[in-house]
């Protein structure tokens, strides 16, 4: 498992990367209350918006971390916000995504550097 | 934080794990461990303490206090019964709103309390134009509780038995926990409860015996706008500001007959001329509640459009975000008065795209008073 300094994680499955948010996030952000996924099929490269989390307190906007097509997003996240509280790295993932070049999962940070990052 | 003012109970919000924020020059718990919505469910469960010593306390003694506010505050504070509380504002010129408060009769004093971030201007307001007549004292010695919820009375009178004996809004000198305080029955949650005025020396030992009770959680601001938002009360400088009238701001229950045109004292107040003539000739725009379709909550200054094309924004949204007790996303704002019956679909535009919004009469969750 990969993670950005924006607090995504990335994680490989077959031939797609599986993406959500730590704990860290999810604990700083506070209770999530709404979550808008991207449509699959749309194609995004790196830096551009791809979810909008709302939690009690405020928006904030997450960025896809790598170029590709997303494959899959988490409905359940509809129904269930809260999920991206109770398991940020389980059932709380957004969204699966078809990476067009895996080597830049290269320039991510691992989980020693991302605890690092946050202590 | 370091420029920052500390409440008395600075100590003790670190200590129970408050994320602390700034807000109107003092550092204030925006939550603690439970987090917003887990703290905003407890006080319409059971009770809750905040920590409202940022506002300002203000005593105004003399002979013909309660007549020399009427100058400032369209509100019926001479007929205000001893040990009665209610709430009023400030108006300028124009009938704008300067600050909203509550005012107390407590026999030789009229009590009042205002909001944080206007305090100082409130406080040079009355004196410019109220004293010599009469005086005019703020009360930085003491910090200001606010016990909320269905469990508040019990809680209190276990510390005084003799607070379960006030209704709604009236107030009363109780000893709490040895210290004396000033009590109201009020709050700003929607819910019931009380706000207690103690000696800032006492503040800490009263809160922890608060604390003390299993029904009591500490309360951050988060949940304290939540609350609010849900009971459909209004925040200064975003609901109402000096820029909207008590009539926009469907608070013209606030302003008792005696004091509209046609009363005994009728008038007197700054932009009285204003704020009577929108009350004979209607209003342009107005206060109401919002139910967003969906889930996507929808916050302070999201334009508002009458249908999913139109280039006309007849509104805005002033407070908004995700009601726990309501489950979904509820709002507040002004909208032209064409489109602003209960029942009327709107369009609010939110990231590029234009989302039903249902306009609804307030509060969002019944109010818990105990009239």
């Amino acid at each position: 498992m990969k993670f950005t300094e924006e607090h995504e994680w990335l994680r490989p499955e077959d031939d797609v990367i599986v993406v959500g948010i730590t704990e860290h996030a999810t604990t700083q952000l506070g209770d999530i209350v709404f979550v808008e996924l991207p449509e699959v099929g749309t194609t995004v490269a790196k830096d551009d918006e791809a979810v909008v989390i709302e939690s009690v307190k405020a928006a904030s906007d997450i960025m896809a971390p790598i170029d590709g097509e997303i494959v899959a997003v988490n409905e359940a996240l509809a129904d269930n916000p809260g999920l991206a509280n109770e398991d940020a790295t389980g059932d709380g993932w957004f969204f699966k995504i078809k990476p067009s070049d895996p080597s830049q999962m290269d320039d991510y940070m691992d989980e020693a550097a991302y605890n690092d990052m946050i202590a | 934080m370091s420029d920052l003012l500390y409440t008395p109970l600075h100590d003790l919000h670190v200590e129970r794990g408050a994320k602390m924020v700034p807000f109107a020059g003092y550092a204030m718990p925006v939550h603690y461990k439970l987090g917003v919505m887990k703290e905003h469910q407890h006080t319409r469960a059971k009770a809750g303490l905040f920590d409202v010593s940022h506002m300002g306390q203000v005593k105004v003694t003399g002979d013909g206090a309660a007549a020399a506010l009427e100058q400032l505050i369209p509100v019926d504070i001479i007929g205000l019964a001893e040990n009665r509380q209610r709430y009023g504002f400030f108006t300028n010129d124009h009938g704008g709103i300067m600050d909203d408060l509550m005012l107390a009769n407590r026999g030789d004093h009229i009590f009042v309390v205002v909001n944080a971030a206007c305090k100082d201007t409130d406080i040079a307001h009355m004196k410019a134009y109220l004293e010599p007549d009469v005086t005019v004292t703020p009360v930085p010695d003491r910090a200001l509780l606010a016990l909320q919820g269905p469990a508040a009375e019990t809680v209190l009178s276990t510390l005084n038995a003799a607070a379960a004996d006030m209704a709604f809004m009236d107030v009363a000198t109780l000893d709490l926990n040895g210290a004396e305080c000033w009590v109201s029955r009020s709050g700003y949650t929607g819910e019931d409860g009380y706000e207690i005025s103690v000696l800032n020396d006492q503040a800490v030992g009263l809160a922890q015996a608060l604390l003390a009770h299993d029904d009591v959680e500490p309360i951050g601001l988060g949940a304290r706008d939540s609350l609010r938002l849900e009971g459909g009360l209004c925040l200064y400088g975003h609901d109402i500001d000096t820029g909207t009238t008590p009539i926009q701001a469907a608070l013209t229950w606030a302003i008792q007959k005696v004091r509209r045109a046609g009363g005994d004292r009728a008038g007197g107040f700054p932009g009285a001329d204003a704020i009577f003539s929108e009350m004979a000739e209607g209003v342009s725009r107005k206060r109401v509640g919002f139910l967003p379709d969906g889930r996507a909550p929808m916050r302070e200054g999201v334009a508002i459009f009458a249908d999913a094309e139109s280039d006309v924004q007849i509104g805005n949204i002033t407070s908004g975000g995700f009601g726990p007790t309501v489950g979904g996303p509820v709002a507040m704002g002004y909208l032209a008065t064409a489109h602003a019956s209960p029942g009327t679909t709107v369009y609010g535009e939110l990231r590029g795209k234009r989302l039903p919004l249902n306009v609804t009469k307030m509060p969002f969750t019944p109010a818990n008073f105990k009239r």
